[in-house]
């Protein structure tokens, strides 16, 4: 009999791993960019289950507005990726220093 | 141990083993492809909990449109990967052990008696005619009306900002502007000077004489 703790449990797996994934890809932009698409697709697993055990569905109406609100991001976030290698022809975060004090 | 159970730790499975390979993958073509996956099996686990609109547009929206985008960039991208992997394998002690304490806490609280989890009943199985989208939809254009026109403008203004921060001008082009053009005044184009009057240049006598035979 599948539970709740059954599907936030994964969604607990799930973050955890794309936060290991964000310490290990430090310096690549674009695994960093999935990572946070992981995370959310987690956020997003338990707010799916909340909404199906409490019979509730609006939970379902914030997971829509998440998936819109990340599509927007990952555009322009990879809007942001492309500019910058045309200009600095790298995409490596440490190389990213120009803003420092 | 029924049919759904299997079916979700089948799908558990397949999403952990994506993941894992999406963070850790050497080619970023090849994790762009497993995060697909993971979003393919994440479709199924939401299936499994009766969201069938939004396990639907999690496949278009997600895999046809946002990793699609991904991959035309992760291909654009001329980048050295195997420089942006130096150093990967010496955090992941510390990662690892931060990563390991999370899933421990949040699976001790919600798997512990006292969070009283199990207190909560899935919904009954919906009837076979009920529409999940139906439902969503009434929602979204009564209740939820206002978000549902702001993430619009969220959508809009993502395509604007991608759209200003990605064009650039060709140097070799060269059509005018017409607005220039436009607003061009005789007074940019025409100077009038005041000058005196040029006197005739004395001529040699020889020479008119020649023309007026001719």
């Amino acid at each position: 009999m599948l539970t709740l703790t059954h599907f936030l449990v994964l969604g607990a797996i799930l973050f955890a791993i794309s936060v290991l994934g964000i310490f290990l890809n430090r310096k690549n932009v674009i695994v960093l960019l999935m990572a946070i698409e992981l995370m959310l697709l987690a956020v997003n697993f338990n707010f799916i289950a909340f909404s199906h055990y409490l019979s509730d569905t609006a939970g379902q109406i914030f997971v829509f507005f998440i998936l819109t609100v990340a599509a927007a991001e990952s555009a322009i976030g990879l809007a942001i990726l492309v500019v910058l290698f045309r200009n600095l022809n790298t995409i490596n975060v440490e190389d990213l220093g120009r803003l420092k004090g | 141990m029924n049919f759904q159970t299997v079916v979700f730790y089948v799908l558990s499975a397949i999403l952990i083993f994506a993941s894992l390979r999406v963070i850790t993958a050497k080619n970023p073509v090849h994790a762009a492809l497993f995060l697909v996956l993971a979003f393919f099996t994440s479709a199924g686990h939401w299936l499994l909990m009766q969201a069938e609109f939004l396990a639907i547009t999690l496949v278009l929206v997600y895999v046809g449109a946002v990793m699609v985008l991904f991959l035309f960039v992760v291909m654009m991208l001329d980048v050295n990967f195997e420089q942006l992997r130096e150093g990967f394998w010496r955090n992941l002690p510390l990662a690892g052990t931060v990563a390991l304490i999370m899933v421990g806490e949040m699976a001790l609280i919600l798997m512990s008696p006292e969070a009283q989890l199990s207190h909560y009943q899935a919904a009954a199985p919906l009837a076979a005619d009920a529409s999940n989208v139906k439902e969503l939809g009434r929602q979204l254009y009564t209740t939820y009306l206002l978000p549902f026109e702001l993430a619009s403008v969220v959508l809009l203004v993502g395509m604007v900002a991608a759209i200003a921060l990605t064009m650039r001008k060709r140097k070799d082009n060269k059509t005018v502007n017409p607005g220039l053009q436009v607003k061009v005044r005789r007074d940019d184009r025409v100077r009038l000077v005041k000058m005196d009057a040029e006197k005739k240049p004395a001529q040699p006598e020889t020479a008119d004489a020649a023309e007026q035979q001719a």
